[in-house]
């Protein structure tokens, strides 16, 4: 009797309808697109800051118009999103032993949410919101 | 006890005569607290001799019993007929072969883990008057989670990666790699970062999850393969960066 084995092809382009974890993980994965459209638009407004006062008038201006701001109301939600999950899954890459026990998960990913909220607020200081 | 008509929808594939795999239902009468395999050993008992199936220690430490049961790769050993209230589907693990109905040929899992060399490798061996290499619980810790590997192969069957990419030396094999080069005793990290820490090996991974949430023991390989790439990032560093290649 030879071996006759079964050979059952994956679909490359519709496996993650498969299993809620799949669609889970590419949702994360899909916000990248937004946070990489979001740094194209900051590079824009970086050359139109290079052009002069006028340039730079004019990207604040088209910032404010009701489809930028539909723009950036999407990459915020989207942002969110990439970001808790991300921390979220800091626990998982970061094992911290301290002695004979490992440091808890939440307090990992707590962390990273402290470390967030305190550069928010120093670029927010920055930026000249206080 | 309470008895159940439970019913299962089995996958079937007879390799001498079937082209394409068929599904059959069979209804047994099984006591509640039963788990898959014991509906599945009275079927094969009472209803029909030529099912065929992988299992043998009935206690999830053999991990001879994985398969997808209602999609979802677990042990058939280790899954409660109560949390199952309709049909039962069980189907063997995604990503492999089959080679009869519920049994998947392990052979490319196999040729994987023997590449990571999952076992203490010493440059210099200690004479037997030195006595044993001693370890502290400390140092127990660091690796303890990572033997814990039963080598049942569901975080294959869940891992997208592998079933997409075969040349991905996926997430147990990874795992117990890391699981020696994280041993105190271990000198054999650079032999297994020449498999491990590269484009087929944990840089493969897109950090889906799936292996450490199906994982019947908790060994959280998703956490190995990321503190692979981590330390691996390091050592990239240290190589390229630092004065002297970091040595």
């Amino acid at each position: 009797m030879s071996r006759n084995p079964l050979i059952r092809e994956v679909p490359p382009t519709s496996w993650y309808f498969r299993h809620p974890r799949y669609l889970r993980y590419m949702s994360r994965e899909i916000t990248s697109i937004f946070i990489g459209a979001y740094c194209v638009l900051l590079v824009f407004g970086l050359a139109a800051l290079a052009g002069g006062p006028e340039p730079y008038a004019a990207f604040i201006a088209a910032l404010q118009s009701p489809l930028s701001i539909a723009f950036h109301v999407a990459v915020f939600i989207a942002a969110l999103y990439h970001a808790t999950t991300w921390f979220n899954a800091t626990q998982v890459a970061m094992k911290i032993q301290i002695g004979e026990d490992f440091l808890p998960g939440s307090t990992i990913t707590g962390a990273h949410y402290v470390i967030w909220a305190v550069l928010s607020l120093v670029i927010l200081g920055f930026a000249g919101v206080f | 006890m309470k008895e159940r008509l439970v019913q299962l929808e089995v996958f079937r594939y007879n390799p001498d005569t079937d082209r394409q795999p068929s599904y059959q239902r069979y209804e047994v009468s099984c006591l509640e607290e039963w788990v898959v395999l014991d509906a599945l050993n009275k079927v094969k008992e009472t209803l029909d001799p030529t099912l065929n199936y992988r299992w043998s220690c009935h206690m999830a430490v053999c991990g001879s019993c994985g398969m997808m049961i209602n999609g979802e790769p677990r042990l058939a050993c280790h899954t409660f007929l109560r949390d199952y209230p309709g049909v039962i589907r069980i189907e063997p693990l995604v990503h492999f072969p089959v080679e009869r109905d519920l049994i998947t040929a392990p052979d490319d899992f196999m040729a994987k883990l023997k590449r990571v060399k999952p076992y203490i490798i010493r440059k210099q061996k200690q004479p037997l008057e030195a006595g044993e290499y001693k370890q502290t619980p400390r140092e127990l810790l660091r690796y303890r989670q990572y033997a814990m590997c039963i080598n049942c192969t569901l975080c294959y069957a869940a891992c997208p990666e592998y079933g997409l990419t075969k040349h991905f030396i996926g997430p147990a094999a990874i795992a117990l790699a890391h699981r020696y080069n994280q041993d105190s005793r271990d000198q054999g990290r650079d032999e297994r970062q020449e498999v491990i820490a590269t484009k087929e090996g944990v840089w493969e991974c897109t950090f889906v999850g799936a292996c450490s949430e199906v994982c019947p023991v908790h060994v959280d390989p998703a956490s190995a393969l990321q503190q692979v790439k981590i330390a691996s990032s390091f050592d990239w560093i240290k190589e390229h960066l630092l004065p002297g290649g970091g040595k």
